[in-house]
């Protein structure tokens, strides 16, 4: 077989691949987007949520070429390259079989491409979602505007929420084996096992556990934060749907994991308001006998046997302690 | 570079006579049971543990996790401490070392005939290697009933089958005995015996510390499941303190467990590393190492660079527990991160662990059943080095939703991106082999294209995860769950599958039965997706890992993955008919050679000599000359036959 011949026959099989993938790929590619992506996790209940199905949906759309690409080329190869074929002409060895340099060279520069892209991709993703929805530490460095200073004025008993005042909700997510509890710095520091959000708002959770590890996971608006025992750990989202959604522990925390779930709501804002004096009038005494609202709660000496809060009397709180040097600004 | 063909002298010389065992004939050599071997193994381990927990209840009763249950974290330890040393005393791998250390000249190591041999401590690479297919076996057939029993268990979404601290032992267990078997499945049964042969060598580097790290992981075993009477451990695999710290007894069979485990694997890294550093034939130059010791070096360097770090997290975790230090303990001044950063900084360089083996052996095979030369050598070669140097530095991708470091996400998400670039090199390798070649399609290459097609898919998924906004979804539920059981079962297990297809015929002389063989292939490739890929869908669901409840409408999908995994697990016990069927019931003798591979571990006699070659080969060439005219021969094996020439034909085996 003389080179130019192979050569022809080289191109010939390269040619047809490359017109099955391109095919292929413009064809899932189409149908994914019209047909799957508008219904993509985690929907569309927030900002975040938003952000970042889109940011799936441009991963799906890449994923797709590449997926079939091999495919195409395994399948190709299966079907032309069998010893079974009638035809199949004797493979070559030598140098030209062991190595190609412009193949090798373009493969490394286009998974770099790729893969540099969607670090970039997604690291800007992420900043500009403010953490994209999931835990950033005690100390943010990417957070809304506004939120600093509701965070700073929820340890004060003088913060508060209106509705339209474009003010940060500050709602802390306290896990425990096996329940999540959610105070409200906002309202007098009152414990609710219900999470009701207002919509259209800013909220910063902050998330911590009693116990072990848990991770505080709203599944419809797109955030997840590990609550660790004696750590803030602050995740950021912004409400756009009423509706309700789940809330999952998805870090193992003990026996019962499997049953830490429940439900939380979003509601427009002047019912969040309603519901939220409410319940913190009904709670005023319980409120009482909780620990000062803080970032973290330190068990009791005695507690652990499971007796935190015991007599109200908690280590004393310091705000640099928890919070470190670098408070938010007030 | 050219090596002359031409034989040393000195190696002529000195490879008739068999390199020479140390030490005198003393009460080791005595026949039969009044020697050291499975049985001593066995009663002394348990003599230890009784000791130890008696030992234990005597210096801490007091500290009793429930008031006279006899529960006890410090007796556990003192139990398996003992029991393993007992083991260890029995089987007879103390004897060296501690008549060394009274500077006596030490008893040689038995050099028993027949099958005996495998039931005690043996020097031979080749003896070890076998012992670790049986043990590796055990490993994942344990793992695979608790892996059915899961299945059982989410058939229904509420708790139905068993309780949740039975359930979550049962997961427990399951993801435990799996990473350990993992982390051993090629570098134990395969690299222990092939790379010798594959290299040249007549032994491994250190034959002692090779039987060590096999009697070890035998005894990693026991002591994963001597967490059972205490209700085993609630923590997963991953251990996470406090939970780890909250936990019964049964955590420190997990802690200890996974130091007696990481002693093992760091003594057949460091072991491995060196045999492939210092033992290769003349001739065997680093370009012409086959690509599949390239793998197992990365993978050794790993083992012994990643995973003290395992080690010392499991022995501070035993201290908290025990002398109730405080090194995961919030309250007291440690910290729950710490644990999370130790644990994953092994963590990750150990997927590639995993991984790693696995492309070992498809790059390895792909030449013999294309009929044509390993494309892209060098790359493939410098991907698995990049991949093992990479590895390092990933390691909090596993904690992007933590609150850990959170600044250093965008630097983690890089590093996890990139290295997918030396992980798809395998890729390159595997498609550039593939092109225009005649492929044969015998079982090992078809369990080596369902890799391709699994680790796709392993792979793209991963990358969805390093990408932080995406992770928010899918971090700690049934996609990240899918995504590395299609990496590491989907990658590795059937790499395993492929490697002992491939390699049986030299191991034991026998064929596996084709037909069966197919069977066995299919129904596991099929399964093997119908079983994990609606995981993936009930991961993007909302479906967290480790539960026992799940959102009723998942329902469906739930039952079919676990209908499936029934299968999958039938699929398993066909492969063990067939390995039963084809090595004892009817074995088939083997040709010296079935696929006509060029592998200097196939050049040698069959059945192997003890000593591998009756002379030192001297390698003229890499094994990959597939299908070149005039290509010169591997290696000259001295013996004064032919030299193996490759062929360019290109039809079936017999």
């Amino acid at each position: 077989m003389s080179t130019e011949n192979s050569m022809k026959k080289e191109t010939h099989h390269l040619r047809r691949m490359a017109t099955i993938w391109v095919i292929l790929s413009v064809a899932a590619d189409l149908l994914f987007m019209f047909w799957v992506a508008p219904h993509v996790p985690p929907g569309t209940m927030t900002d975040t949520a938003r952000a970042n199905q889109f940011d799936f949906n441009v991963l799906f759309l890449m994923a797709f070429p590449v997926l079939i690409g091999v495919w195409v080329y395994m399948g190709y190869a299966i079907v032309n390259w069998s010893a079974k074929r009638a035809g199949v002409p004797e493979p070559v060895g030598g140098p030209a079989a062991r190595g190609n340099l412009k193949a090798q060279v373009s493969w490394i520069v286009v998974t770099s491409i790729v893969v540099l892209f969607l670090a970039g991709f997604g690291t800007v993703a992420l900043i500009n979602g403010n953490g994209s929805g999931g835990g950033e530490g005690p100390n943010p460095v990417w957070m809304p505007a506004g939120s600093a200073k509701a965070e700073t004025a929820a340890l004060t008993s003088s913060a508060s929420w209106t509705p339209g005042s474009n003010q940060v909700l500050v709602v802390q997510v306290i896990g425990q084996q096996w329940k999540f509890t959610y105070r409200y710095p906002q309202f007098g520091g009152f414990e609710s096992p219900q999470l009701i959000l207002p919509n259209n708002t800013e909220i910063a959770f902050n998330v911590t556990s009693l116990d072990v590890i848990h991770s505080f996971w709203a599944y419809q608006l797109s955030v997840k934060a590990d609550a660790n025992p004696q750590q803030n750990n602050v995740a950021y989202t912004k409400t756009a749907q009423l509706g309700n959604f789940t809330v999952r522990c998805s870090e193992l925390c003990g026996i019962w994991h499997g049953s830490m779930y429940n439900y939380g709501k979003v509601v427009s804002q002047s019912n969040f308001q309603n519901w939220a004096t409410t319940t913190e009038a009904a709670n005023a005494a319980n409120t009482k006998n909780l620990p000062p609202f803080a970032w973290t709660y330190v068990p009791d000496a005695n507690g652990a046997a499971g007796g935190y809060y015991i007599d109200g009397n908690v280590t004393p709180y310091s705000q640099v302690e928890t919070y470190g040097a670098k408070q938010p600004a007030s | 570079m050219t090596i002359s063909a031409e034989r040393p002298t000195e190696v002529a010389a000195s490879s008739v006579t068999p390199p020479v065992q140390s030490g005198r004939v003393g009460w080791t050599q005595r026949p039969g049971w009044m020697s050291q071997h499975l049985g001593t193994a066995i009663v002394l381990g348990i003599v230890g543990y009784l000791f130890g927990h008696w030992l234990g209840h005597e210096i801490t009763g007091d500290y009793a996790y429930i008031q006279n249950s006899g529960q006890n974290s410090s007796a556990n330890f003192f139990a398996l401490l003992f029991g393993v040393v007992g083991w260890l005393l029995g089987i007879g791998a103390l004897n060296y070392p501690v008549a060394k250390l009274f500077g006596r000249e030490p008893n040689q190591e038995p050099t028993v005939e027949g099958w005996s041999k495998y039931f005690r401590y043996t020097l031979d690479h080749k003896v070890v290697g076998l012992q670790y297919v049986v043990g590796v076996l055990l490993f994942m057939f344990t793992g695979g009933l608790l892996a059915m029993a899961i299945r059982a268990e989410l058939l229904n979404p509420t708790t139905h089958l068993f309780g949740p601290g039975t359930y979550i032992e049962i997961v427990s267990e399951h993801g435990t005995i799996m990473m350990m078997m993992a982390t051993s499945i090629i570098v134990g049964p395969l690299g222990n015996y092939f790379v010798p042969l594959m290299i040249g060598s007549r032994k491994m580097a250190f034959p002692r510390i090779e039987a060590f790290s096999f009697w070890i992981f035998v005894a990693g075993y026991a002591v994963i499941f001597s967490a059972l009477p205490y209700g085993g451990f609630p923590t997963g695999w991953t251990g996470y303190a406090p939970l780890q710290t909250q936990a019964g007894p049964g955590m420190i069979s997990y802690l200890f467990g996974f130091a007696v485990i990481g002693m093992g694997m760091m003594a057949a890294g460091f072991n491995i590393a060196v045999t492939i550093i210092n033992n290769r034939a003349p001739g065997m130059t680093w370009s012409r190492v086959p690509i599949f010791v390239w793998s197992i070096l990365a993978t050794a360097a790993l083992l012994t660079l990643a995973t003290p770090t395992l080690f010392a997290a499991g022995l501070f975790g035993i201290l908290d527990k025990t002398a109730q230090t405080a090194f995961y303990v919030s309250e007291h001044g440690g910290s729950s991160y710490l644990w999370e950063n130790l644990f994953w900084f092994f963590g990750h360089p150990e997927v590639y662990i995993m991984a790693l083996p696995g492309f070992g052996i498809v790059a390895e095979i792909l030449p013999v059943f294309t009929r044509k030369p390993l494309f892209a050598y060098k790359v493939a070669a410098s991907g698995m080095i990049g991949v093992a140097l990479l590895s390092f530095f990933v390691w909090q991708h596993h904690l992007f939703q933590s609150g850990i470091n959170p600044d250093m996400r965008p630097l983690f998400m890089l590093t996890t991106e990139l290295i997918s670039i030396p992980t798809g090199f395998i890729f390159l390798v595997g498609m550039g082999t593939l092109y225009r070649a005649k492929i044969r399609f015998e079982i090992p290459m078809l369990f080596a294209m369902a890799l391709f097609f699994n680790f796709l898919i392993g792979g793209v998924t991963g990358v969805f995860l390093s990408d932080v906004p995406v992770n928010v979804t899918v971090h700690g539920g049934f996609f990240v769950l899918s995504h590395f059981h299609y990496t590491i079962m989907g990658g590795l297990l059937f790499a395993f599958m492929a490697g002992l297809y491939y390699w049986l015929p030299k191991m034991t002389g026998r064929m596996m039965n084709k037909k069966l063989g197919l069977w066995h292939f299919w129904t596991m490739f099929i399964f093997f997706n119908l079983t994990f890929f609606p995981m993936f869908i009930i991961g993007l669901l909302g479906q967290p890992r480790r539960v026992f409840t799940y959102a009723k409408n998942l329902q469906g999908l739930n039952d079919f993955s676990s209908i499936s995994a029934f299968l999958l697990g039938l699929s398993f016990l066909l492969f063990f008919a067939n390995l039963m069927y084809s090595m004892y019931i009817k074995p088939v003798k083997a040709p010296a050679n079935p696929w006509d591979s060029l592998g200097l571990e196939w050049q040698t006699a069959s059945p192997i000599p003890e000593y591998n070659f009756e002379r030192i080969p001297v390698v003229m060439t890499d094994p990959y000359h597939y299908s070149e005219v005039g290509a010169p021969p591997v290696a000259d094996m001295g013996t004064g036959a032919p030299p193996v020439v490759s062929t360019t034909s290109g039809s079936s085996p017999a």
